[in-house]
């Protein structure tokens, strides 16, 4: 990868690669850790006592004797359930923590599309791994579901790309000195989240895990590969919040505190955004979205980007 | 190494994945077989099209569009060959090419 | 002239290069369509690494991107369509297969000749600090106007596709005189219309 034109060394030309790789992981861990009890926080409303809920849960999954289903195809399964947190880890690869990514290319933002799109696969392998029909619907549901936020989430992270004249996320950061992206770009960052709640299938478009299809793709999971699927969804819901941070919300730019602190606690803001909306809206039903998302997000995200475009030329963002 | 052994090399690569596609899209009744087949060759000329540009002429981007118009000309590809597969299964229940043989001109 | 690649990407590449045919293989070898779709997803993502070890960033990770969403598509039709999608009960549905087995052996042994006896014009080159913005420089400059055609490709292919896919017109869904307030859909959308 070309590392010219970046200004910012990577992370793991700074601290070696083992630190930056580790640091990535134990990132993502937190960040997935943050999101479920976040969620427990909010939704069992029984105090800060439930917001250790989703730790021992977790060891008892470890814990837990893997059950199976006839004639499943244990390959495919186990190498979806795998690459969920695989991708959610690679997703964040391309997040700057503490000013520094671990991967820098010129075209991070389209990384971190990509790596989402590669969940596509992933998530309809964990529908068709058990030869299961509710977690099979789940796999269908969620391919629907992609087909509708992807051109959205696209538009939206090019919008950022067009505003920040580049598609490396510290030069995302470093253009939004002067001004935070979601002032300009609100459209862009709504339809962000959203869309980063559709590919972690969570919240109101949970569908493809639904509980009308006795849990979707997650139906016929247990044991350590439940855990990994959870783990993954919640550390892709993480990755996305430090990625809107970093995208929309200038990173670690902050006055008086240290830039790792405005990092979390901008972070962090967002995940709690993510739980009190998210749990408070209605399951969306696939086939209800996909007009929505091409009649209503296509041309609205295409205008923002139109809008962008024109605020950019015009020297706006310089 | 020297630069012309890696481009050989990897142009024998992408040779291979044109051959192995062409038997698939030849071989195969199924039609969506069939495109998988087309699309595999068609990975090969990415794999070209990457080789030349990194090797012949990185200071110009017509390599680089060259691999874009494949890439397009994949999801065209795609696009067009399951409507057309909806299409004959919708009127006539035909999913493998044998079975359209009456489409030979 | 030797490579700029380092040891490690030259490596990279040929592993990837030997993975990518070997998954090409595969997919017509597994018995599992649903294994045949990801054995050719896997041929994509091996060419997407070898595309990153030669500094193509931006054409890499889109290669990944709008191949992993094909494949996924793929998916859903190869169980549309196909009698045996899990591989369940093995058949084989192949016709002609020495002949095409010759023909692509003999694609295969006729680009290889031409590969190494060509004396291919390696020499210096300047590599650009950015192939990405190299390649949006091109596209919205000297080669504006091959992306003018591809979109216009695009969206006829769109139409087109959609055409040939669905088999209901207006008539089917505002009534024979077209008067219907809301459309008699099999399955409703999500606006209020």
């Amino acid at each position: 990868m070309s590392d010219s034109g970046a200004g910012i060394a990577t992370s793991a030309a700074a601290w070696g690669l083992a630190p930056a790789v580790l640091l990535v992981a134990v990132v993502a861990l937190l960040l997935a850790f943050g999101v479920a009890a976040v969620d427990r926080l909010v939704v069992s409303g029984a105090g800060s006592r439930a917001m250790w809920e989703p730790l021992r849960s977790g060891v008892r999954l470890m814990a837990e004797e893997r059950r199976t289903t006839l004639a499943p195809d244990s390959l495919l399964w186990r190498l979806g359930c795998a690459s969920v947190p695989v991708l959610a880890l690679l997703s964040l690869a391309v997040v700057p923590l503490g000013g520094r990514t671990l991967l820098s290319t010129s075209a991070d933002l389209v990384w971190f599309n990509a790596m989402e799109s590669i969940l596509w696969a992933a998530v309809w392998l964990v529908g068709w791994g058990p030869n299961a029909v509710h977690a099979l619907t789940g796999g269908y549901r969620f391919l629907i579901q992609g087909l509708s936020y992807e051109l959205p989430l696209m538009f939206s992270l090019i919008t950022v790309g067009i505003g920040a004249q580049s598609l490396r996320a510290t030069d995302v950061v470093a253009a939004q000195e002067s001004l935070w992206f979601v002032l300009t770009m609100p459209v862009a960052f709504a339809v962000f989240l959203a869309t980063a709640a559709a590919f972690a299938f969570w919240g109101p478009f949970a569908s493809p895990a639904g509980v009308d299809v006795a849990g979707g793709v997650r139906s016929e999971l247990s044991g350590v590969e439940r855990l990994l699927v959870e783990l993954g969804r919640a550390a892709f819901l993480g990755a996305a919040a430090a990625m809107a941070t970093a995208a929309f919300l200038g990173g670690d730019a902050g006055p008086w505190l240290p830039g790792p602190v405005w990092q979390l606690v901008k972070t962090v803001g967002v995940v709690v955004l993510f739980v009190l909306i998210g749990r408070r809206l209605p399951v969306v039903r696939p086939e209800r979205f996909v007009e929505v998302a091409w009649m209503v997000l296509i041309p609205l995200t295409l205008l923002q980007a139109l809008v962008v475009a024109v605020l950019s030329l015009s020297g706006f963002y310089a | 190494m020297s630069a012309e052994l890696v481009l050989q090399i990897v142009l024998t690569v992408a040779a291979a994945l044109i051959g192995v596609g062409l038997f698939g899209a030849l071989s195969q009744q199924s039609i969506v077989m069939i495109m998988m087949g087309f699309e595999l060759a068609l990975n090969g000329v990415l794999l070209a099209g990457g080789a030349a540009w990194y090797f012949f002429a990185p200071d110009r981007a017509d390599a680089q569009m060259l691999v874009v118009v494949a890439l397009v000309v994949m999801a065209v590809e795609m696009a067009m060959g399951f409507a057309a597969v909806i299409a004959a299964y919708r009127t006539r229940q035909v999913d493998m090419i044998d079975m359209a043989a009456d489409l030979k001109g | 002239m030797l490579t700029d690649l380092s040891a490690w990407a030259v490596t990279a590449v040929v592993v990837l290069g030997a993975l990518s045919v070997a998954a090409g293989i595969a997919v017509f070898v597994v018995d599992s369509m649903a294994r045949a779709t990801f054995a050719l997803l896997a041929s994509f993502l091996a060419v997407t690494g070898v595309l990153i070890a030669f500094d193509l960033d931006y054409l890499a990770f889109v290669t990944a991107l709008m191949m992993t969403i094909e494949m996924a598509i793929m998916a859903v039709f190869m169980i549309m369509f196909m009698m045996n999608p899990a591989g369940l009960m093995p058949m084989t549905m192949v016709h002609n297969a020495r002949g095409s087995a010759l023909v692509g052996a003999g694609a295969f042994v006729a680009l290889t000749v031409g590969i190494w006896t060509i004396d291919w014009p390696v020499g210096e080159v300047t590599r650009p600090a950015d192939s990405t913005r190299q390649l949006g420089e091109a596209i919205m400059g000297s080669h504006m106007l091959a992306m003018l055609v591809i979109g216009v490709g695009l969206f006829a292919t769109i139409i087109s596709g959609t055409l040939l896919a669905t088999a209901r017109g207006r008539y089917d869904r505002f009534g024979a005189d077209l008067r219907a307030a809301r459309p008699n859909d099999p399955v409703p959308g999500g606006l209020p219309r």
